[in-house]
């Protein structure tokens, strides 16, 4: 009980902090999507200056996967001779002519699984077939899979392929300071992702780039936090990367993590959604790995698909505009019809602002 | 999602540990933190522990989870 007056305490104080701190306008990109659901979940939006603009950013991994890669999933999961292996948040999300969900609906194998290790066993209790795991995540999920990965390999399970539509993070942020098309004061960075990179991979936003950042936590505290951390860097007129998620993120992040990262996978250039293809930005299986790749034990077709007519998910996705600017956002695509995968996905922005009435 | 979870080591065999989230207990996997110990807290995203956590800090999490959960219902999958 104290510790919630306590914490309330500091709330308020840092709800009237941050208006003296401002000095014009200011404007952030919250990277991550878990940010944006912790942001509308917890009011922030209305406790901050309308003069404070939070902008959601390509943090959502299921949202910037491209319908081709969605597609290439679907086509293998029509083999008779795959069971399809996938966390939750993908099974929904359209491909140009079906999802994840549909292809099982009509009798394919997919299934859902929670960690990546479950993928061994089910490789294992269904050595007829071969499974198929669709890894789709950023930095925080990708340790896990290569540590699985690895695990495979020792137990000598011959029948686990990876579908690899691993993506990172920092080189997403270097395309968009890149483009030019935003205008930002700062970054709250990722607080999950950072746990494994730390701080350093951000850098290059100080040096090349001139803007700050810091590496906030999820609870809304952490994120006024991050806002005022932000705020304060502007009003010295300084631009340094600070990480405010201290009982966590460590500077030099997991290097044990990190270090299995590398081992099993190498840096590739990657199609986001609305973003392009951007160097070295996703995450490819390394060549003592390689008879494990999907990629290459499948011929399966990559065709780049337009996004579905009318869908602005990849403006979303680079903060350009805001869901309800989209002519579809409430009407044509909902959480329960979605026509795009920002609709989909629980820590989309379009899901996010449509769950939590937010109309600007 | 990059959700990741606190919870408490309850007991280790291997690669695997106990976890306790808050009454409800998880066999994680502590191939990416090696060096936890019985009675640390860690930071679980996908069945694998990625960071030890400070005692105080991490039952300072939970709290928040808990009030987290009660406004929050889960989607399918969500991780």
């Amino acid at each position: 009980m104290r510790k919630m007056e306590t914490d309330e305490t500091r709330i308020a104080s840092l709800v009237k902090e941050i208006p003296e701190l401002l000095d014009g306008g200011f404007r952030a990109m919250e990277v991550c999507g878990t940010h944006t659901v912790s942001i509308f979940r917890s009011g922030i939006r209305s406790l901050l200056p309308e003069s404070v603009d939070l902008i959601s950013g390509p943090g959502c991994p299921v949202c910037v996967t491209p319908v081709g890669e969605i597609d290439k999933a679907v086509n293998l999961a029509h083999r008779k001779d795959v069971v399809i292996l996938t966390f939750g948040d993908l099974m929904r999300v359209p491909g140009s002519t079906s999802s994840l969900s549909l292809a099982r609906a009509e009798g394919s194998d997919v299934r859902i699984i929670t960690s990546p290790l479950d993928t061994l066993a089910i490789a294992q209790a269904e050595p007829g077939k071969k499974a198929v795991f669709f890894a789709v995540g950023f930095e925080t999920t990708s340790p896990a899979i290569a540590a699985s990965v690895r695990e495979a390999r020792a137990k000598g399970i011959e029948n686990l392929f990876i579908l690899s539509s691993l993506r990172l993070i920092p080189p997403a942020l270097r395309a968009l300071l890149s483009s030019k098309k935003l205008a930002l004061d700062g970054f709250l960075l990722p607080g999950h992702v950072s746990v494994i990179i730390g701080a350093a991979p951000y850098s290059f936003l100080v040096r090349e780039f001139a803007i700050g950042g810091v590496i906030t936590g999820f609870e809304a505290l952490d994120i006024l936090e991050g806002v005022s951390m932000l705020l304060r860097q502007k009003k010295e007129a300084r631009a340094a990367i600070e990480i405010q998620y201290r009982r966590a993120v460590k500077e030099g992040g997991n290097p044990r993590a990190l270090g299995i990262m590398d081992e099993v996978f190498m840096p590739v250039d990657a199609s986001w959604r609305g973003l392009g293809t951007i160097p070295d930005s996703g995450l490819a299986l390394r060549e003592e790995f390689r008879g494990m790749d999907a990629a290459q034990a499948f011929d399966i077709p990559y065709e780049e698909v337009d996004d579905p007519p009318g869908c602005r998910c990849g403006e979303v996705l680079q903060g350009l505009i805001r869901p309800p600017e989209c002519p579809l956002f409430g009407t044509r695509c909902t959480p329960q019809y979605p026509v795009g995968p920002c609709m989909v996905s629980s820590e989309g922005s379009c899901a996010a602002f449509y769950r939590y009435g937010a109309l600007r | 999602m990059c959700l990741g979870i606190p919870g408490k080591i309850t007991s280790i065999t291997g690669d695997l540990a106990a976890v306790d989230f808050g009454g409800v207990s998880r066999e994680v996997s502590l191939l990416l933190c090696p060096e936890v110990r019985e009675g640390d807290y860690v930071l679980v995203h996908v069945g694998f522990a990625i960071q030890r956590l400070e005692e105080r800090e991490a039952l300072e999490t939970l709290a928040l989870f808990k009030e987290m959960e009660r406004g929050w219902d889960e989607e399918d999958g969500d991780r």
